[in-house]
């Protein structure tokens, strides 16, 4: 018998009588300024911080003040243009020198800040990890309450690869102080588009 | 025959250092009371609780059936999925892949089912050199270690060993302990490891069987780091990691940062199910011992576990012993339900190392009934050769003497009357461990019993 | 006493359960407990032939060996309507492994939530003008619910507390960890004595830190470990057992 033979048979040996499944959880919506509210408090709590904006304009000239225009900037948003252009990029090992990366989120949860990012919206599925900052735009009415309202929403085998970002990349390994910045993002700036 | 290392004899060598076991019992106490914090902000935490159980109950309940599910719709995905029924076959396979793919450099991300494995000594041997990329991991592997806790692999270590151990092994100013200092040199370090690595190694949190694919939380993106930039990516997951849909993962990931940190989730929450063009990854199905416990239906819910580390840092035993006088992969109250089905004789005195206070079952997301599993693990114990046979005498002499009401009556009052001259000769032998740091009650004139022949009567 | 009327209980038939070592060291616990009882009108018996749940010997690991005292634990205790013992980790115990669970036979009640459950009582016209610690002892507090535990969410109540809060002049101190094991633990107490006494201090430290003068539980047991820690520290702080205080008793020199 092969391991897998071996093991299924095992388990069919072992396995306790059959129980049901649960239904899924879901929750009322809440209020679209208190979803904003409590993302943003989430996203702070996560070492993130959120920006709320009217008009996507508003990105390049916060982007402007914030990060220095020669280092390499990759934009995937249209309206915003950077400095590196992500389609002369093949081998994600060359994005190793990216300073900031703006990606589009596709649905937001308001109880942890987290945004999903499919793969479609990486570009590179290290982008998001290799560059120095990550900055991502979400649209407020991509908002919803938790995790079971975004379960509802998304399709999590489409393409390949997806990704909740949360936050920058942190560590609280040592003697649990905790410092932002551990292999990826050493910041993360959420621009909530609300119209 | 093999000695093994009592848990009370380990715990007393980490007791020799009083400071050192505060720091560390208030350290995971903080943790803990994060915990609460997050906990406490959401109403429906009891129900997540409930259901969390009752998606695993249906797990166990139909693993064969899931199992075969995962593995058609990963497959379908372009996963390559491997079975291994023990630590050996799994390592096997890792090592096969790296011959395959011509593997040179590595990186790993935490997967306590690794450890489990002993995976990295494995590859040692084999001359890889295995790079540890959770800093936790890095900073024990520096310093010739196992993880202490299965969420804080480098709790027991405080900043200025941690300084040290950098200082030696990254070239760090000689007596820094920065916190954002050190992780700023592992970062660079670890930057140019991720570079170079061709081969990924990962956990998996959650293995999803109608859409076949796997979720691994971190952090510090530490896994998505690895696999993204390496060709190969393979994913080890012990196999009741499983869950049927992935709208349960709403359910796990609500319960699974707040309970381990306090956090509502984890940074990086990756769900993977087909490699990118070009790239190969691979998913290891391990067994190891889960068909058996499995079979045990006293202690098949411990198979329940997400590995969130909640009953470490509420256990007041491993707060004040830490994790290594566990002596096991999985230390704290969960480690001790696991750890005799893997081998009775060698953590015997691991369901003991607990006072039944409850606490690890209350605070568990997937409400695993840990404490009476240890009580029940003490019954198999006792039962098939105890170790300590003062014990078992002394257990079997209070039972004759409080199952007699006659004796009952005649040794309360002899040893009553015997203490008021010498403390040492109560019936229970080993008395003296409680007289070593603690007074004996006063002796009262007569027991309630005589009392109540006198005045009720 | 006329407030008696205002709980309004007929006479009933109810088993005082003393555990063995408060039988034999901590008569005053029992005898407070027994008074106690009696002053809310209850017909309360106690069986002379009583020991010990075999408790000890279950949770050491030797079940077996407990059997004897469970048997003659039912022969003492078979017919009454009620049990009543002043130890949540007895009456846990009784409750799990020795009394049946479809409903038929003796219910037993720890003493705290006798008193808040079933005679529901909202007066005890007693004072204890002390400084008081309230140790949360595991058993009553997860194993029976006598209060809810600080890991679940949901509606905060402790029954032994809301007993103690009708007691005049006594100061409730609030502790840092307000039910963290004191690690008694009944053979643990011994078998892993380091662990043992070094979370005994650690718990002793949170109370004394507040300024208590007395420590009370609703488990003599814990309350043994403490004294004997407090006792080998010649510290001035005292346990009583809450049945002492809620019986209007002053504290023992």
């Amino acid at each position: 018998m092969s391991s897998k033979e071996q093991i299924l048979a095992a388990v069919k040996k072992n396995k306790p009588d059959a129980t049901g499944l649960p239904e899924h959880l879901s929750y009322p919506k809440e209020e679209i300024n208190q979803l904003i509210e409590h993302f943003q408090q989430a996203s702070l709590l996560n070492g993130g911080k959120t920006i709320v904006i009217k008009r996507l304009e508003e990105i390049s000239s916060y982007l402007q003040v914030h990060f220095d225009k020669k280092l390499q900037i990759v934009s995937l948003i249209p309206e915003l243009k950077g400095s590196l252009d992500i389609t002369t990029i093949l081998d994600p090992h060359d994005l190793e020198a990216v300073e900031l990366a703006v990606l589009k989120g596709t649905w937001a949860v308001a109880e942890n800040a987290a945004i999903w990012m499919p793969e479609e919206n990486l570009a590179h599925r290290a982008l998001p990890f290799i560059a120095q900052h990550l900055a991502v735009v979400i649209e407020s009415r991509h908002l919803v309450r938790d995790m079971h309202a975004v379960y509802e929403k998304i399709k999590v085998d489409d393409p390949g690869y997806g990704v909740f970002i949360a936050g920058p990349s942190k560590t609280a390994d040592i003697e649990q102080s905790l410092v932002i910045g551990a292999h990826g993002p050493r910041s993360m700036t959420v621009f909530l588009l609300s119209e | 025959m093999a000695v093994y290392k009592t848990h009370a004899a380990a715990a007393d060598e980490f007791l020799k250092d009083e400071e050192r076991t505060h720091w560390h019992d208030d350290t995971l106490w903080h943790v803990r009371t994060k915990r609460d914090t997050a906990a406490q902000k959401l109403p429906e935490w009891e129900v997540l609780r409930e259901n969390a159980s009752q998606i695993k109950e249906y797990v166990l309940s139909h693993l064969d059936e899931l199992l075969v599910q995962f593995e058609k719709n990963a497959t379908a995905n372009g996963i390559e999925v491997l079975w291994a029924k023990n630590a050996q076959e799994h390592n096997e396979h890792v090592y096969r892949i790296f011959q395959e793919n011509k593997v040179k450099n590595l990186v790993k991300s935490k997967s306590i089912l690794t450890e489990e494995c002993g995976l990295n000594h494995f590859l040692e041997e084999k001359g890889y050199d295995v790079v540890d990329t959770d800093l936790g991991e890095r900073i024990i592997q520096f310093n010739d270690q196992v993880p202490s806790h299965i969420v804080m692999p480098a709790i027991h270590l405080k900043k200025k060993e941690i300084g040290d151990i950098f200082h030696k092994h990254l070239g760090t100013d000689a007596g820094a302990d920065d916190p954002q200092y050190l992780t700023e040199a592992a970062r660079i370090h670890l930057r140019e490891k991720f570079i170079q690595a061709n081969a990924a190694i990962t956990g998996v949190n959650f293995g999803i069987a109608e859409t076949g694919g796997f979720v691994v939380c971190t952090n510090e993106g530490n896994a998505d780091m690895g696999t993204h930039l390496a060709d190969v990516h393979i994913a080890c997951m012990g196999i009741e990691k499983l869950i049927p849909r992935a709208a349960d993962l709403g359910v796990y990931l609500r319960l699974l940062a707040r309970s381990a940190t306090g956090q509502s989730i984890t940074n990086y929450t990756s769900h993977f199910h087909r490699p990118s063009a070009g790239k190969k990854m691979y998913l290891i199905l391990v067994d190891n011992g889960r068909t058996e416990q499995l079979g045990r239906e006293d202690f098949r819910n411990s198979l329940k576990c997400i590995r969130c580390g909640a009953c470490m840092n509420t256990c007041p035993i491993y707060r004040r012993s830490s994790g290594f006088s566990y002596g096991s992969t999985v230390p704290g109250p969960i480690g001790s339900i696991l750890s005799p089905g893997i081998d009775l004789k060698k953590h015997s005195t691991l369901p003991f190392a607990s006072t039944l206070c409850g606490s690890c079952s209350d605070v568990c997301p997937v409400k695993i009934n840990i404490h009476e599993q240890l009580y029940k693990w003490r019954q198999v114990i006792t039962k098939e050769g105890d170790a300590q046979p003062a014990k078992k005498w002394s257990m079997k002499l209070a039972g004759k003497v409080l199952g007699s009401p006659a004796w009952y009556n005649f040794m309360g009052k002899s040893a009553r009357t015997a203490l008021k001259i010498t403390p040492a000769s109560l019936i229970y032998t080993k008395l003296n461990a409680w007289g070593k740091k603690r007074d004996l009650p006063e002796v009262p004139k007569e027991s309630f019993k005589e009392w109540y022949k006198k005045n009720r009567k | 006493m006329s407030w008696f009327k205002t709980c309004n209980i007929t006479l009933m038939n109810v088993g005082l359960f003393i555990p063995c070592y408060v039988d034999q060291f901590y008569p005053s616990a029992a005898i407070a407990s027994l008074e106690l009882l009696e002053k809310f009108g209850v017909d309360v018996t106690y069986p002379m032939d009583q020991t010990c749940c075999g408790q000890p010997m279950a949770n050491s690991g030797y079940e077996q060996y407990g059997k004897d005292a469970g048997e003659l634990f039912m022969k003492n205790f078979g017919d009454f309507e009620y049990i009543v013992a002043p130890s949540g980790s007895c009456t846990l115990h009784v409750k799990e492994h020795l009394l049946s669970h479809d409903g038929t036979g003796p219910k037993i009640y720890e003493l705290c939530e006798f008193l808040t459950d079933v005679l529901k009582v909202e007066e005890l016209h007693v004072s204890f003008p002390h400084r008081v610690g309230f140790h949360s002892s595991c058993h009553g507090l997860r194993g029976l619910h006598l209060a809810k535990p600080s890991e679940i969410v949901g509606v905060d109540f402790n029954k032994p507390v809301s007993l103690l809060e009708k007691v005049s002049g006594l100061e409730l101190v609030t502790l840092d960890r307000k039910d963290e094991c004191c690690g008694f633990g009944g053979t643990f107490a011994v078998f892993e004595e380091g662990i043992s006494v070094q979370m005994g201090k650690d718990r002793l430290a949170d109370h004394l830190s507040k300024g208590v003068e007395v420590i009370t539980a609703a488990d003599m047991s814990c309350l043994m470990h403490m004294e004997g820690l407090l006792k080998r520290e010649k510290s001035p702080v005292k346990i009583m057992h809450i049945a002492e205080i809620l019986n209007g008793n002053s504290i023992h020199s």
